[in-house]
């Protein structure tokens, strides 16, 4: 595991909990931690620090701010794992098996912080390939609707056949080195500048 | 009424005072009359009741509106898809400001009890001329991403031709910490449910320049909400949640059980007020300045049987808002299983049975 390199940050006001979990991280070899008491200064600390996982205290409220700040910003979305004292196993199964992104941990025996880390991190990253896969099949559509779009201009000023256009607008692509998808914008944009 | 075994029911709820009907159903019998006995959990995130519902700690919890629709626009990438049986009471929320904003608006036109156009109006040329002589944006927050207190916030700004997203910096910080907030001047403003307005005014801290009401008619506010596969594998206890809650709202035209239920949630382990404070925002007369004299919003905080309706109109508007605020991509057919995840059938068809049940037994 590539683990150990990673960079948590800990958000917690309880000295004695943070502390605990700290030394539960180092013993599972995590070296890069940081503590964060400060509430105020939360979010400049997050995007100055840019921590691989954030572990938050479920009594915190400051998890609503957490969520606005991965809302307004993708760059910085994290991983978050939360932890509270009592343990729960049952629900730490539930909660992996619902794919939930963020986990209450079973208590805070340092055996299974590590374990903790590691699936939160796991499922979060599953969440964003997911997330970029969506991302990617919406941009394939739009592209599409712009290749049609240039392919009927095409067709109807030329008097191409459906065919002879893709085929216009595959090579100019080509030649270009750019995206169809932007030769068909280009076509759709000109046409718009020409029309009398 | 099949179900007479008493089985507990977790429900988590934030300490606000919205959360009135699922405290009324709970001490008041509503839900022992269901054959549910409720177990009221407090909470402190919006994120926490959401994930714990996931989790099935909660069988239902206390939940924004917006927060419900975003999880179904969501449900592809992850998050739990969430639905609505129940709402739990229109409007609720005001906008506040700090002291030395206050003052600033006043030097530019804002009044006393003024509309909130009129204070916006203020606001905004405070705005220009911050900007003019370069000072930091002025910061103002809301409770979560996807509540109405964003939405009714930025819809203020707008009116009067503040950008949201430019000319101010919108933040979340939760209610707890508002007033703190207020007072070492982290925030300048800020939109949240009550009693957290009345607090930061009775604290001498703030002046209330907005009421939700004012912002949108009959302003959606928090629904009882929970994880879509709930009702299939428990539809008495869903029903039974629902019928409680929904006798708890016509409890609320009685003035006995209004200050039966301000006195309960001025206790610490709901919302923890005072019960003037509670009795005001209850009632919609609202001290809206230090020492101010009530001032009198019919409609503030509706409590009636209709305000429980979780109208697919409501959900419909949150989906408009998420989208215009660029918060989530979402497709035609995304945005309509949103909208479906409030249940106004639910809420009729449960509503219904109580009624047969009742001719039933009379029979």
């Amino acid at each position: 595991m590539t683990g150990n390199s990673l960079r948590v940050l800990i958000v917690d006001q309880n000295l004695l909990r943070a502390s605990i979990l700290e030394d539960g991280l180092r013993e599972a070899g995590y070296r890069d931690l940081i503590v964060v008491r400060d509430m105020q200064n939360l979010l400049r600390r997050i995007v100055d620090e840019e921590p691989d996982v954030i572990l938050i205290d479920l009594e915190n409220p400051n998890r609503d701010v957490l969520e606005q700040m991965f809302q307004v910003s993708r760059v910085v979305r994290k991983p978050v794992a939360m932890f509270v004292d009592q343990s729960d196993r049952d629900a730490i199964e539930a909660a992996i098996d619902a794919g939930i992104g963020a986990y209450v941990v079973d208590g805070l025996r340092k055996e299974r912080v590590q374990s903790i880390v590691e699936m939160a991190i796991g499922r979060f990253k599953a969440f964003e390939k997911l997330r970029t896969e969506l991302d990617e099949t919406r941009q394939q559509l739009l592209d599409r609707k712009l290749i049609d779009k240039a392919k009927g201009m095409l067709m109807k000023q030329r008097g191409l056949g459906e065919e002879q256009a893709y085929e216009l607008l595959r090579k100019a692509a080509m030649d270009a080195n750019l995206r169809m998808a932007q030769v068909a914008q280009s076509v759709i944009t000109a046409a718009a500048l020409l029309r009398p | 009424m099949t179900s007479r075994d008493g089985r507990v029911v977790t429900v988590g709820f934030m300490p606000l005072l919205d959360s009135a009907l699922l405290v009324a159903a709970h001490e008041m019998g509503f839900a022992e009359e269901q054959g549910i006995r409720l177990r009221l959990v407090r909470e402190v995130s919006w994120a926490n009741l959401r994930d714990r519902v996931g989790l099935g700690h909660f069988d239902a919890a206390h939940m924004l509106g917006p927060m419900v629709v975003a999880s179904n626009l969501l449900a592809k990438r992850g998050d739990l898809p969430l639905m609505a049986p129940v709402a739990l009471g229109l409007g609720g929320n005001a906008i506040t400001v700090s002291r030395p904003l206050w003052r600033d608006m006043e030097s530019q036109g804002a009044t006393h009890g003024a509309a909130p156009a009129v204070q916006a109006t203020a606001l905004a040329r405070v705005v220009a001329e911050r900007q003019r002589n370069q000072l930091q944006p002025l910061t103002l927050a809301m409770v979560f991403p996807f509540s109405c207190h964003n939405y009714q916030l930025r819809d203020w700004l707008l009116g009067s031709g503040i950008d949201p997203d430019r000319d101010v910096r919108l933040i979340v910080v939760p209610p707890p910490m508002l007033v703190e907030a207020l007072r070492t001047g982290q925030v300048d403003g800020f939109c949240v449910g009550e009693p957290w307005n009345s607090l930061a005014v009775d604290a001498g801290l703030g002046t209330i320049v907005a009421v939700s009401c004012d912002i949108w008619r009959n302003p959606p506010e928090k629904v009882l909400g929970m994880s879509v596969g709930y009702i299939d594998k428990n539809p008495e206890v869903c029903g039974a949640l629902v019928r409680a809650v929904v006798a708890a709202s016509r409890c609320m035209s009685d003035a006995t059980c209004r200050d039966e239920l301000v006195r309960l949630l001025s206790q610490t382990r709901y919302v923890g007020a005072p019960e003037p404070l509670l009795r005001g925002a209850l009632n919609g007369k609202i001290v809206q300045s230090a020492g101010g004299p009530p001032v009198s919003h019919p409609g503030f905080f509706q409590l009636n049987e209709a305000a429980t309706v979780p109208l697919r109109e409501h959900a419909q508007r949150f989906c408009e808002q998420i989208g215009r605020w660029r918060q989530i991509d979402f497709s035609a057919d995304e945005a309509a299983q949103a909208i479906a995840s409030f249940r106004p059938d639910l809420h009729a068809g449960f509503l219904g049975s109580q009624v047969n049940d009742a001719r039933g037994r009379q029979g």
